[in-house]
């Protein structure tokens, strides 16, 4: 991919997927940060890949299994001391859209 | 002149607690006291838990009394505060945690407070162990020891100051891309990140997942081999650790380096690279030379391609990780009618600059059209740079480098540049690539009086072999600590 | 204008792929201890992992991917020796990592097919896939807010996604009713539809028949009920084929069923697709497989509907239309069979199954081991009626009391004095009582009315209150009217 610089669309874009407010200010901010980055990360294509299988962890070693055991107490009110807003047992947030 | 009890090292106190010439409660209130004195500048500290690390210490006495402590019973320390700590607020140096208070311990906080360690603060941070300065703070800047106007380093920054100010006796770290090790080595400590899998994460706070690893921070190269001891080894609830059994760190500092093979690897010397960093690194390894090890030149030449590896990855599975700050279940909420409103402003307004530039980088690189160009690509990438390091290791045993190209650098000098920042990793980010352990150890001052650090890497799980290393060059004398100037 | 549909219809095929996901059966959840049950108060089967709090980390249920293993080998999959969970990102309230952790490009069955008998014609459905995932939480709606129960974050499910091989809704059906079978008799899941245990989407195209190419497709999401996915499936081939026949073009969207209004209603445009942003979880290392463990569960696996289909046909000589009713549930079968292991006949345990046994499930509710006498009872009650000790109505009668009152077959039969009466000097007598009290109608018998029998056998058995045996009753009546 040749360097390219993200247009504004690609940044309004890109914050709607991360749910991130993002100001008019901020915004333009990004759009130069990110495009500079991305320069930046261009000198990866200088290296051949095609051949080689991608990294994804360093480890050697499949995952460990854990017994099918309930090993858990329950403890709603531990767990729900943090929350902003709740009623009774449940968490509460505003009207849910799509 | 009197030596103050939060000056020794772990070592010296674990002497005078043994011999009850001190009291866990003497050299726990010292702590506090200097931390009292001297935080307001430094800030090292987002949280400091005076009375329950008096508690805590208290009760180290108890045990000792009872004949029963280990060797880091009554020992304050600090912790980053990316570390959950039951009851005492967690923060992350973000204002999306606001108020989260954790109902459960990190495992190696777990693991110290079983040991019966005394916690005294929750240290600074960059926001998320995003960054190099820990100027990416919502608590502000820590400020490094040896020059106020300067930065401690980052994400660590201020679990290393606090070590190099005698506030604490040691702390925890996490190192992603460099954060024990670049810390370390602006304030003059002796830092190690242990190889990927060595320390359960669980409970310590996401940056980068296939990156991240915990470690300590100490005086002296062996009282960081007595916390690693502490700390390391398999967790039922960290499906990455690992399940190999935990070696005597401590066992290993024999002082013994004949025939030991350092690789000095020609492409971490470059251009640009501060002239007293270069000259203290090839000091070191002349006194490497001096005492029995013989240097191998080395090549990693991918070495160029690992910032912006790192800066693909990382962000990618930050832009994952970071996605559970939603403001439903604990933190900040701003206000909103709808859930997508409630999303979008309480992380707009909850996450600092770089955080949402880290999260926009990560969730570009991992969208439709984009995650072969630049997150696959990154992934093969790291597979050169694993492979890099297999090479050079097949031809010695530790490879020696300089942490950082530079001494700690101005408060406020690359903030405004993310590039600039992130180029200052560039000696450490590939080590968190390839999974390998990484020491930073005090190699000199520059001419300011700022510490230098030199890196010694290992194979993996070579952690007994690098920290051998460190300890022998820290014993041989050749760089003569200098104390800071609080 | 209904026959004009009609004959639409007959110029298209439809084309029909269907995403299951089934509960797995565990004690625990997928990556953490809490438990995996259902009706807990909101947020009690929850824990720092489930509901995410920062730090947390998954950690595999082993007893998981075993179940996943068993319904992957029963479906005839590839078992992958090393599989990789991925993190599939989107934004919901309900999920709270802001991720679920599913498998992506190497899921832990690959492959593999279900076989289906529909209209009488036996057919192969091929699986693409099936991969293990967590399930998110619940949002429980009220005015203007929404409440968050986190009991069903991380339930491990399994996802089974067809290939596109489905042709009607009624093979849609059969499909389903096949996978329900075999996800029980492996004991994967429960998968009842109406606790939301077994879920289903469907994916639904049209084209004109003899068309290679695929139409545009439309997915339907909600479907809790096999005769929605039914009735959805022919609601929505019917509602293609009129935008086409119209000259109209179907738009790639999502539906959801509406059970009340039985229609489909489109829920939101893909065009602002979700982009879901896959990548490997790097909080688990690739889970691995051996050839020995997936070994030891495929020896451990029971006798799977087809192959049990195949023998209650060939070897107990049953119909197909018996067969299939019997095996749908492995308790059904079982109990089909240990009943008929003391019978002469299979057919007469077939034939009780279904009707008796079933019907008296079904009219309670409740599993059948609750529901009906066990099978040895059951058994030796049958047993008699074959031996001619009662009649088939008398069974019927002691069987519902059996069901009532739990007692033996023997026990019952006794108490109400539902015994056949098979002695032929008493049943002579009564005939002979019979004949003397009815000369008219014997004279007019012997002069050539032979219908007239049946009321002689009709007398006798009232005179004994039923119980007579009717093969003696008819033999001796018989000879004695004969002589």
């Amino acid at each position: 991919m040749a360097a390219q610089r993200i247009d504004l669309e690609t940044v309004r874009h890109v914050a709607r997927l991360a749910r991130l407010r993002l100001s008019s200010e901020e915004e333009t901010r990004m759009q130069e940060d990110l495009s500079a980055v991305l320069a930046y990360v261009d000198k990866l294509n200088q290296l051949p890949t095609d051949d080689l299988e991608p990294t994804a962890q360093v480890g050697e070693a499949g995952t460990p299994l854990r017994e099918d055991r309930i090993t858990n107490q329950p403890e709603t009110e531990a767990l729900l001391a943090n929350a902003p807003d709740r009623q009774g047992g449940f968490f509460r947030v505003p009207r849910i859209i799509d | 002149m009197i030596v103050e009890p939060c000056s020794l090292t772990i070592a010296e106190a674990r002497e005078l607690l043994d011999r009850r010439e001190l009291s866990a409660v003497e050299l726990t209130r010292s702590c506090l006291d200097r931390i009292a004195a001297h935080d307001g500048r430094l800030n090292a500290f987002i949280t400091v838990c005076r009375e329950a690390a008096l508690a805590q210490a208290a009760e180290a006495d108890a045990r000792m009394v009872g004949g029963a402590g280990g060797p880091l019973c009554g020992i304050p320390l600090a912790l980053k505060d990316i570390f959950l700590t039951r009851g005492v607020r967690t923060t992350c140096a973000s204002r999306i945690l606001d108020g989260f208070v954790p109902p459960f311990d990190a495992t190696v906080v777990a693991k110290l407070r079983a040991a019966g360690a005394v916690f005294l603060s929750k240290a600074n941070l960059d926001e998320f162990a995003m960054g190099s300065s820990t100027e990416n703070s919502a608590f502000g800047p820590t400020r490094n020891p040896y020059d106020l106007d300067r930065v401690a380093g980052g994400s660590s920054g201020g679990s290393a100051a606090a070590v190099a100010a005698n506030q604490c006796l040691g702390a925890l770290g996490t190192d992603t891309g460099g954060s024990i090790r670049e810390p370390a080595s602006f304030c003059g400590v002796v830092g190690i990140k242990p190889t990927y899998s060595r320390v359960s994460r669980y409970g310590v706070i996401a940056y980068a997942s296939s990156l991240d690893q915990v470690g300590p921070f100490a005086r002296t190269v062996r009282d960081c081999a007595v916390l690693l001891q502490a700390i390391a080894g398999v967790d039922p609830r960290d499906a990455t650790c690992a399940a190999r059994p935990v070696p005597d760190y401590a066992g290993a500092l024999t002082g013994e380096i004949k025939g030991l093979r350092i690789g000095v690897p020609r492409e971490y010397f470059i251009e640009g690279m501060a002239p007293a960093v270069d000259g203290a690194v090839r000091a070191a390894l002349r006194q490497f030379e001096a005492l029995g090890g013989r240097l191998e030149e080395v090549s990693l030449p991918h070495t160029e391609y690992a910032v912006a590896t790192y800066y693909v990855l990382a962000t990618a599975e930050a832009s994952a990780n970071l996605a559970r700050y939603d403001g439903i279940r604990y933190g900040l909420r701003v206000a909103a009618d709808n859930n997508i409103e409630l999303y979008e402003r309480t992380r707009g307004a909850g996450f600092g600059a770089e955080v949402k530039r880290r999260i926009m980088l990560g969730t570009f690189a991992l969208s439709a059209g984009y995650y072969d160009a630049y997150y696959l690509k990154a992934q093969k990438v790291r597979t050169l740079i694993r492979r890099d390091f297999a090479r050079a290791f097949e031809r010695c045993d530790v490879i020696a480098t300089p942490v950082a190209p530079t001494t700690a650098f101005a408060i406020g000098e690359k903030i405004a540049d993310p590039l600039q920042m992130y180029l200052s990793d560039i000696f450490t980010i590939s080590v968190n690539l390839a999974g390998l352990p990484g020491i930073s150890v005090p190699c000199g001052y520059d001419d300011r009086g700022l510490p230098i650090g030199l890196q010694l890497i290992g194979a993996p799980f070579a952690e007994e072999t690098i920290l051998r290393a460190a300890d022998a060059y820290e014993r041989s004398g050749a760089t003569v600590r200098r104390p800071p100037i609080i | 204008m209904a026959s004009e549909t009609a004959m639409a219809a007959e110029n298209y095929e439809a084309v029909i792929g269907l995403e299951v996901h089934a509960h797995l059966a565990t004690q625990s959840k997928l990556f953490c201890g809490c438990a995996n049950s259902f009706g807990a108060g909101p947020n009690e089967n929850v824990c720092p992992v489930c509901m995410a709090m920062p730090g947390v980390l998954p950690v595999l249920n082993r007893d998981a991917v075993e179940l996943a293993i068993r319904m992957g080998l029963a479906a005839h999959c590839a078992i992958a020796r090393e599989s990789i969970f991925a993190r599939k990102s989107y934004f919901y309230p309900d999920l709270p990592k802001g991720y679920q952790i599913s498998m992506y490009e190497r899921p832990l069955c690959v492959g593999g097919y279900v076989e289906i008998e529909a209209n009488g014609e036996r057919r192969r459905i091929r699986l693409v896939r099936i991969h293990m995932e967590e399930d998110a939480g619940k949002n429980i709606h009220e005015d203007g807010t929404s409440l968050v129960d986190f009991n069903r974050s991380g339930v491990p499910l399994v996802e089974i996604v067809s290939e596109p091989d489905i042709r009607s809704a009624a093979e849609a059906a059969a499909y389903l009713r096949e996978l329900r079978a075999l996800l029980r008799y492996t004991g994967a899941s429960e998968a009842r539809m109406e606790e939301g245990n077994l879920r289903c989407d469907v994916n639904v195209s049209v084209r004109p028949r003899g068309v290679e190419q695929f139409g545009t497709k439309t997915e339907i999401k909600n479907l809790n009920s096999i005769r929605f996915v039914e009735k959805a499936i022919a609601h929505e081939v019917a509602r293609q084929i009129d935008i086409l026949e119209a000259g109209g073009r179907i738009m790639q969207e999502t539906h959801l069923w509406d059970p009340v209004r039985e229609e489909t209603r489109p829920m939101r445009s893909k065009e602002f697709a979700n982009d879901y942003r896959y990548f490997p979880e790097p909080d688990l290392p690739p889970l691995r497989v051996t050839p020995e463990w997936i070994e030891s569960i495929r020896v451990a696996l029971p006798e799977l509907p087809a192959a049990r289909r195949e023998r209650y046909v060939n070897a107990l000589g049953l119909s197909r239309y018996e067969a299939a009713i019997l095996t749908e549930e492995r308790e059904v079968g079982d109990y089909f069979e240990s009943v008929a292991a003391g019978l002469r006949n299979a057919k007469t345990a077939a034939n009780w199954v279904m009707t008796e046994v079933l019907r008296v499930v079904n009219e309670t509710g409740k599993p059948l081991a609750h529901a009906v006498p066990s099978a040895r009872e059951t058994g030796a009650l049958l047993a008699m009626v074959e031996d001619g000790a009662i009649s088939l109505n008398a069974a019927k009668t002691a069987f519902m009391a059996m069901c009532q009152s739990g007692k033996p077959a023997a026990t019952i039969v006794r108490e109400l004095g539902l015994a056949q009466v098979s002695d032929e000097a008493a049943i002579a007598e009564a005939c002979d009582q019979i004949i003397e009290t009815h000369l008219r109608k014997v004279g007019e018998y012997r002069a050539g009315r032979d219908k007239l029998f049946g009321f002689f056998v009709g007398a006798v058995m009232k005179a004994m209150g039923g119980r007579a045996n009717p093969r003696l009753v008819n033999e001796i009546l018989k000879r004695k009217l004969d002589q």
